[in-house]
């Protein structure tokens, strides 16, 4: 059932490099990391890609695939015309390393100064209490598989490396959101998101939602929310559910 | 410490092998008894296979059953794995277990709720009480996220895209470990008297598998070559669901949550075949009628459980049966239904990444259709010997914690007992490291010069050594695969098992002449051409440990030998290496305590 191809790919390194032409055989229900994946193995062995699970849970083979950012073990072939030519390229937002790699340790830094969870004390048997209604936002964050797609569309650092230092990006947005929405954390994050994190250099295009593979709604739910509550607490309609939870009020601003 | 030019040498009081829950845990663990602690780690931070876990971590908590707990677990445990566990690791795991998913919560996971607030816990195979602790069905990236940020925030080191290709000794004791980084290339060789490995498994010798790439038997070949021993080599689990359609997909997990939720599998007769397959050994805790096994998901006390839930190397070998006997799915496995069983939002919520993963990957909605499922390569139960309370390898100073240590399972791991086991043996693990570099008092062990060229020479070795006719590293790799698929798989025998190992010394020599095309920056045929030294010396030792043991039971299935053994069921099979031998010896069980031993005489 074999059908051919055409591939187009940056091969390169930090001093540059070029797109490269390439026909690779397919078979039916494969993904552009397989096309990928068969091209090493029978024509460029040292083609550098990123992976790990191939099943959309890890986060790892991000790219862009036509200049969208895409999770290659994500895309079907079958998504598009058989005689096209599919060009996957290297996220444009951050260093490259080698070919479809690329140096993503800008995000490992953010993650760095996000403050810890710090819960309150456990219950006299040991245990947590927590509504599942109140936890199901931060859930939804959670879901997050950090492939730093929404790091890379963000048109806030995309061609503005100069925005890095001041700027943690759509993920950490949605971590610094998680959070304040924990039911049982006991720190104020708002001020850290509003002028370290720079969360007020966001002007919610939603690009980032819209590449997100997990469909969450980052700016909706987490970053909207969370510039609602930088600028007043009246105005957050979270504050009146944040008020039925313990202790809301005793937050510890960071 | 020179190869000609300034090598990177960190030094450390523990380094710590993988990035998964074990790694992470053990990590944190040995940072929290004040040792200097580094984590070393092939992939980025937060990617290992850990997150791809996907039902639940199993803990007698009882937040749903009261009456749970850690004898119960501790004796679902025993029985899954056939009684060939080592005792003591299985009653570490159950009594530890409900605080190491308590601790999580404490660092920020969300694990979803009972009514009450209570983290909520779920049906799976072989445990008598819903006991999986999960969040929908993303465990494993929920707990693997959640040790990620704790390690952050404790200010740990990791070394990411890091591969350690040999540990260094000095007098037989653990000096060390050598590695190179995967972005540039260039080596580095961590000091350090103590190593945490913590590797994972050797699924990616397997052809459908439902592993990541980095699932090649590292540390299970890095501590054989370093004089440790492995255990209970010859049990490798199938997990009985994997995605067979389409083709680029196949072997990927399909949650055993699906049936702990309620979903069936049934035959191209649309018979709910499992009941015709229940073994003696669970016959009078399994339900045997429809009718019975349904009314279970809502009354455990007064009916037993449904066939589907039997642990996994019974519901694997039962596919398997199937579909030689052409009872199969339209592409070669059977099939799951939970569409007819249960209201689509119900699944929507409980099953989210699988109703995405089919949708996204297969075009089936699985609200509305049967899934099309077949046994996968799942999970290794053998790995390194370790002492159960410490974690100790017999190499001092190498530790072992998650996959890559054996004895835990047995011969077959219940579902939900692999990540309660990454928390419970990395905790300790990473603990007795750091007691073991305290007690060394400064008497640091060296790293040798000599032994630092030789671990340089051999990772070059694919570069230097390229011949004519030299092969491809992905060919060889392929070979393999098939070749373990085919011959150490499911069903084994004696006459395949030992065309097995005559493929597998050729391979050896195939591999002696690998050629390794570019240069030495982020080439990923020349990380394979170092991963497949270790694929090929742990498929020998799956291969030779399953020839020698003449019964069936739990991941070892033998068609000569088709029941268990008494005699086998008292020892273990141990394999070391030699002058590049691989060597296999037999060993008692260790004996169980009769108040232990009591669990099992009572019904």
């Amino acid at each position: 059932m074999g059908q051919e191809i055409a591939l187009r790919l940056w091969r390169g390194d930090r001093s540059g490099g070029d797109l490269g032409d390439y026909v690779v055989e397919v078979e039916e229900g494969e993904v552009v990391l397989d096309a990928i994946h068969r091209l090493q193995a029978t024509q460029c062995p040292d083609l550098a890609v990123r992976w790990n699970c191939k099943a959309g849970k890890c986060g790892s083979c991000s790219a862009e695939i036509n200049g969208r950012p895409r999770l290659l073990c994500m895309t079907r072939l079958a998504d598009f015309d058989p005689t096209e030519t599919i060009t996957v390229t290297p996220m444009r937002a951050f260093p490259v390393v080698r070919d479809l790699v690329t140096d993503v340790s800008y995000n490992y830094e953010k993650a760095k100064q996000v403050p810890a969870f710090s819960p309150t004390a456990r219950d006299a048997d040991g245990k947590r209490r927590m509504m599942q209604a109140d936890v199901e936002r931060g859930q939804e964050f959670r879901k997050c598989i950090e492939c730093f797609l929404c790091q890379d569309t963000c048109h806030v650092v995309r061609d503005h490396d100069d925005n890095k230092p001041a700027f943690a990006g759509p993920r950490f947005f949605l971590r610094y959101a998680e959070l304040d929405m924990h039911p049982l954390d006991t720190n104020d994050r708002r001020k850290l998101a509003q002028d370290a994190a720079g969360l007020g250099m966001c002007n919610i295009t939603k690009c980032c939602t819209e590449v997100c593979p997990e469909g969450i709604h980052i700016t909706d739910n987490a970053i909207i929310p969370m510039k609602e509550r930088v600028v007043d607490r009246k105005y957050d309609p979270l504050v009146w559910l944040g008020s039925k939870i313990r202790r809301r009020g005793q937050r510890e601003e960071l | 410490m020179s190869d000609g030019h300034d090598l990177e040498s960190p030094a450390y009081d523990v380094v710590v092998v993988g990035a998964g829950g074990a790694g992470l845990r053990a990590a944190i663990a040995a940072h929290d008894a004040g040792a200097k602690t580094a984590i070393v780690c092939k992939s980025l931070l937060g990617k290992a296979h850990t997150v791809m876990a996907e039902g639940g971590i199993a803990a007698a908590m009882a937040n749903v059953y009261a009456d749970d707990n850690w004898q119960v677990h501790f004796r679902d445990t025993m029985r899954g794995g056939k009684m060939l566990n080592n005792w003591r690791m299985a009653q570490l795991h159950a009594q530890e277990a409900p605080e190491r998913v308590l601790e999580l919560e404490e660092w920020g996971a969300l694990f979803d709720r009972t009514k009450d607030g209570l983290i909520s816990q779920r049906d799976f195979g072989g445990h008598r009480f819903a006991r999986l602790a999960h969040v929908g069905d993303r465990t494993g990236l929920e707990m693997i996220r959640t040790l990620q940020q704790r390690a952050v925030a404790l200010g740990i080191d990791v070394f990411m895209e890091c591969t350690v290709t040999r540990l260094l000794l000095d007098g037989g004791r653990v000096s060390g470990a050598f590695a190179y980084w995967r972005e540039s290339g260039r080596f580095l060789v961590f000091e350090a008297p103590t190593v945490v490995l913590a590797t994972g498994g050797i699924g990616k010798s397997y052809q459908v598998t439902s592993n990541s790439w980095e699932y090649t038997g590292d540390g299970h070949a890095l501590a054989l070559e370093a004089g440790a021993s492995l255990i209970n080599m010859e049990f490798v689990q199938f997990h009985p669901t994997g995605m067979v359609w389409p083709p680029s997909v196949r072997g990927i997990l399909v949650t055993e949550s699906v049936r702990g939720d309620g979903g069936v599998l049934r035959n191209s007769d649309g018979k709910r075949f499992m009941f015709d397959y229940i073994p003696e050994y669970f016959r009078s805790e399994t339900a045997d009628t429809e009718e019975e096994a349904d009314r279970w998901y809502d009354d455990k006390k007064a009916n037993r459980r449904p066939p589907e839930l039997l642990p996994r190397d019974e519901v694997a070998r039962a596919i398997n049966t199937e579909i030689k006997a052409g009872r199969g799915s339209p592409h070669g496995g059977v099939f799951l239904d939970i569409a007819s069983r249960r209201e689509a939002e119900l699944i929507k919520r409980r099953l989210p990444s699988m109703y995405h993963q089919f949708k996204e990957l297969a075009d089936v909605d699985i609200t509305a259709e049967a899934m099309e499922v077949g046994p996968t390569c799942h999970y290794v139960m053998g790995g390194v010997e370790v002492d159960a309370d410490t974690g100790a390898s017999v190499v001092p100073g190498l530790f072992a914690a998650g996959e890559v240590a054996g004895g835990m399972h047995g011969s077959n791991r219940l579902g939900g007992n692999s990540l309660s086991d990454l928390l419970v043996f990395g905790r300790r693990a990473g603990l007795n490291a750091a007691y073991y570099c305290t007690r060394l008092r400064g008497q640091r062990p060296r790293v040798a010069d000599d032994d630092v060229k030789a671990s340089a020479d051999a990772a070059l070795s694919p570069f230097t050594d390229s011949v004519a006719g030299g092969e491809n590293p992905y060919a060889i790799q392929k070979s393999l695969q098939d070749v373990m698929q085919r011959l150490v798989g499911i069903i084994r025998t004696k006459g395949e098992l030992e065309e097995s190992l005559a493929a597998l010394e050729e391979m050896k020599e195939r591999a002696r002449k690998v050629t390794v095309e570019g240069h030495r920056q982020y080439n990923p045929g020349w990380h394979l051409a170092l991963d497949l030294d270790n694929m090929l010396r742990v498929s020998e030792c799956i291969a030779m440990a399953a020839l020698e043991r003449q019964e069936s039971r739990g991941g070892h299935t033998r068609d000569d030998f088709p029941g268990p053994s008494e005699e086998w069921g008292t020892k273990n099979l141990v394999l070391t290496e030699s002058g590049g031998q691989i060597l296999l010896k037999h060993q008692p069980l260790p004996v169980m305590p009769g108040d232990l031993r009591q669990l099992f005489e009572v019904k």
